[in-house]
């Protein structure tokens, strides 16, 4: 291999480990023939050969390594059980310049942490994951891990693992290698010379793949923990080479370093100017001074409306655009969706409350103004809610005139015929009724300069609310005339 | 180009546009109804200024990006309701230990359980008193209003980073779902750059994060920082809103979507002829027990009315707050209901007619 073996210790390891507490700075807190200290010392290496320490972050996991920060000179962060990948992602994707290694252990990864770690991998996040597997859980006693293997014994299967109740040792290596987005993925082991420099070898070029760009690596490594299993050092190398390695099979399972690259990708932008030109509406010519006040005295109290029909209709528009023209003429408005599940049903309502006073709630389930029906379900559903003398305005094209008492005022408009044969667009209906709507407010309601001002405020609304899509805009304009047209005519026919 | 920073939006949506006029770099979320609206305009809006959007695999990734991006030095967020909130609750222990700014808006819903999508007010006990293990805060907002769901959301972050903790908006799912027309703030100058973050280097060692303290006495002194930090935020940063409070005889405590049927009751009742009074927190932790002790000596006030969408968790706040020398009622509706505001009234009344007994 081209890069030399550096003898003593890396600089990217601390001198004395101050960050560890109690008396002794020299060591690290691993159990005498563990594999901790090889592999973060081959890291540690890998990092200074590659020049990235300054910006690597070393994602520290729950388990015996969650104090890796006490060694490594590096950003570091202990994270939650098994949300190093997660955590990973976050860190990678807020400052794409960092290096980000997440270092984990068989519980971390492969039990509580699994989701995580597979759909980091699955995204292909810009990240390298060492995978410590020493089949079982070291930290916390030698509890069985999702690597133990079948038979094996530990505290919690102290009759060994039975792969009819607890499954079967997770194959990591195996699993991801299933995804299209790793770029790398090998098993190496911590046991002979020989093993330990193909550990070496997958590790640079892991820490390598991070330095380049190339995507998500993954590097397995089987390692032993001598002192949970009560083995010598011998007894735990026979152990990983004799009978791990039949079911976690060492190897390269992937390598596309070579092809794969991911571009920096661009700052965010904070620029004042830019998030305005986003977030902020074009000043249209259209809409009052700040101190306009409507003077027309129903809008002293609540006008409570309500807007029923089925999804498509068009009913959460037809309501924002109401709720639009009270924008437009300093109206303090709410409009309220049902919303979910009920939504996706099919049913499709919304309640606006209008107001020059400021409105405590903006849910109506009684005492209401205006019931606007699209379909006779709504009709019928909501029709208890109508005020005695309020008015329901409906589509007298889906369906038929129906008998709610001398108390109310009712008006039929073929709203979607209307739109279907005269606009040419079944979606403008609910501007047909907008136009009928402004004929019942100028006619019954409004005073004086207000009757004048209403329709300009609902084409204003129109305009607004459309404004990205100005042929959207003439034809609702158009749904909207003809709304009122027929309205009118269908008041003077009856005043006749 | 000339803009108008006047718009119709909905709740949920002004929360994303408060959070990125506030500078928030980074959104993870994961959909729920009712705070779906969020992640959809995050989704929307986030990558059009090169800003981060992810969408998690679960709550809990969502939360663990949220600090991997904070440790990063970043401004970042997520949002849910309930059941998600319930599953970042490990994690809001973590930022609380790693003393790390981040905002969460939590879209309140029925439970417990699945439970169902209507609005209640019962994730009170899970944001205010803690929520996940060990003793630690969050800074809690409850807007009532569109307006302010981008105002808090604006503020949350400045306040989360000015005292280095999670801030929560809680806003039940009327406030997230509603349309109103509200006015937007200007951009903030972006100059966050915070000296604990990683990749920093401090007398030659590089900046870690981290929440394990294996000696007892290094715990404790973190746990008495963080007591202190609390301690500082009720003295200075109490918020609350009063509405006819001066000559109220019952005064009615509410937060929210409550807090608007409760104005509205409030006027009714004045129409009546009974001096009520309404006392809105617009934060609840630190709970408003300034405003609340006030009517201690007004030497008018009888009682107090909590009204909530809950079984009653505020109302222990409340009782607290004037040390019990003041009967606290309750006034509640939960599973999705909300009152209209003459039930209020109804029950108010009923109140005050039970004292007279």
């Amino acid at each position: 291999m081209s890069e030399k073996v550096k003898f003593g210790k890396s600089s990217v390891f601390f001198d004395t480990f101050e960050r560890r507490p109690g008396p002794i700075k020299k060591n690290m807190h691993y159990c005498p023939g563990c594999g901790h200290g090889i592999l973060h010392k081959l890291i540690a290496e890998a990092i200074e050969y590659h020049g990235i320490q300054k910006d690597t972050v070393l994602i520290a996991p729950v388990g015996c390594a969650v104090f890796a920060y006490y060694y490594f000179n590096c950003g570091s962060i202990s994270v939650a059980h098994g949300r190093a990948p997660a955590v990973g992602t976050g860190v990678s994707r807020a400052n794409p310049e960092s290096f980000v290694i997440s270092y984990q252990g068989d519980g971390d990864l492969g039990a509580i942490g699994f989701n995580e770690f597979i759909q980091a991998a699955n995204r292909g996040e810009k990240m390298t994951v060492f995978f410590v597997n020493n089949a079982n859980y070291g930290m916390t006693g030698g509890q069985m891990a999702p690597t133990t293997l079948p038979g094996q014994k530990t505290v919690t299967s102290p009759y060994g693992r039975n792969t009819a109740t607890d499954g079967f040792p997770l194959k990591v290596c195996e699993l991801a290698n299933t995804l299209e987005s790793p770029v790398y993925i090998e098993r190496v082991a911590l046991t002979t010379t020989a093993h330990i420099r193909d550990a070496r070898k997958a590790v640079f070029k892991a820490v390598k793949n991070l330095r380049e760009r190339r995507g998500f690596s993954l590097v397995e490594v089987l390692s032993p923990c001598p002192v949970n299993f009560k083995m010598s050092a011998q007894e735990i190398n026979a152990f990983i080479e004799e009978r791990m390695t039949k079911y976690f099979p060492l190897g390269c399972f992937r390598d596309n370093s070579e092809v794969a690259f991911a571009p920096l990708p661009p700052p965010p932008v904070h620029d004042p100017e830019k998030v305005r030109e986003l977030l902020f509406p074009r000043k249209l010519n259209i809409g009052v001074p700040k101190t306009f006040r409507n003077e027309s005295k129903i809008f002293n109290y609540e006008r409570r409306i309500k807007i029923g029909g089925f999804g498509g209709q068009g009913i959460l528009s037809l309501g924002i655009m109401l709720a639009n023209m009270a924008k437009l003429r300093n109206f303090n408005v709410t409009w309220m969706p049902s919303y979910g599940p009920e939504q996706r049903g099919g049913s499709a309502s919304c309640s606006i409350i209008l107001s020059h006073n400021k409105i405590p709630s903006p849910l109506i389930d009684r005492d209401c103004n205006l019931l606007i029906a699209m379909t006779q379900t709504a009709l019928e559903k909501f029709i208890h809610e109508l005020k005695p003398n309020g008015v329901l305005l409906y589509d007298s094209s889906t369906m038929k005139r129906p008998d709610v008492g001398e108390d109310k005022k009712v008006l039929g408009i073929d709203a979607l015929d209307i739109a279907t044969n005269r606009v040419g667009n079944h979606k403008c209906a609910n501007s047909v009724i907008l136009g009928a709507l402004s004929v019942i407010l100028i006619d019954h309601y409004l005073e004086g300069e207000d009757k004048m001002d209403f329709d300009r405020a609902f084409e204003e609304a129109i305009i607004d609310g459309f404004s990205s899509k100005p042929e959207v805009i003439k034809q609702n304009l158009y749904a909207f005339y003809e709304g009122k047209k027929v309205a009118l005519e269908r008041i003077k026919a009856r005043k006749a | 180009m000339e803009y108008n920073n006047r718009l119709l939006l909905k709740g949920n949506e002004a929360l994303v546009y408060g959070a990125l006029l506030a500078g928030c770099d980074c959104f993870f979320g994961y959909p729920i109804t009712p705070a779906s609206e969020i992640a959809h305009s995050a989704a929307a809006l986030f990558p059009k200024l090169n800003r981060v959007f992810i969408q998690a695999e679960s709550e809990i990734a969502a939360i663990n990006m949220v600090i991997g991006a904070v440790a990063e030095g970043k401004r970042a967020m997520t949002a849910s309701s309930g059941l998600g909130i319930s599953l970042k609750q490990e994690e809001v222990s973590y930022l609380a230990a790693y003393e790390m700014p981040a905002v969460i808006a939590d879209i309140t819903r029925g439970g417990p359980g699945l439970g169902n999508i209507g609005p209640e007010q019962a994730d009170y006990f899970q944001l205010v008193k803690g929520g996940g293990h060990g003793s630690y805060k969050c800074l809690v907002f409850t807007p009532n209003s569109v307006q302010e769901m981008c105002d808090m959301a604006y503020e949350s972050f400045r306040m989360a980073e000015k005292y280095r903790m999670p801030a929560y908006i809680m806003a039940d799912g009327v406030i997230g779902q509603m349309m109103e027309s509200l006015t937007l703030p200007e951009p903030a100058v972006y100059d966050y750059d915070p000296e604990w973050k990683m990749g920093r280097i401090v007398d030659g060692k590089a900046n870690i994060i981290t929440s394990i303290y294996l000696e007892h006495d290094d715990l404790e002194e973190l746990n008495r920082r963080l007591q202190a930090k609390y301690r500082l935020i009720e003295d200075t940063e109490q918020r609350a809103e009063e509405f006819m409070t001066e000559d109220a005889e019952i005064v009615l405590v509410a937060y929210g979507i409550s807090s608007r049927v409760a104005s509205g009751a409030v006027t009714m009742l004045r129409g009546e002829g009974i001096k009520a009074g309404l006392v809105r927190p617009k934060m609840v932790f630190p709970f408003p027990k300034k405003s609340l002790r006030r009517l201690l000596d007004n030497g008018v006030t009888r009682a107090l009315v909590s009204v909530e969408l809950s079984a009653g968790q505020m109302i222990e706040d409340i009782r607290l707050s004037i040390d019990c020398r003041l009967p606290v009622y309750l006034c509640n509706r939960m599973g999705g209901n909300i009152p209209t505001c003459s039930d209020v009234c109804d029950m108010v009344k009923k109140i005050l007619w039970e004292m007279k007994q």
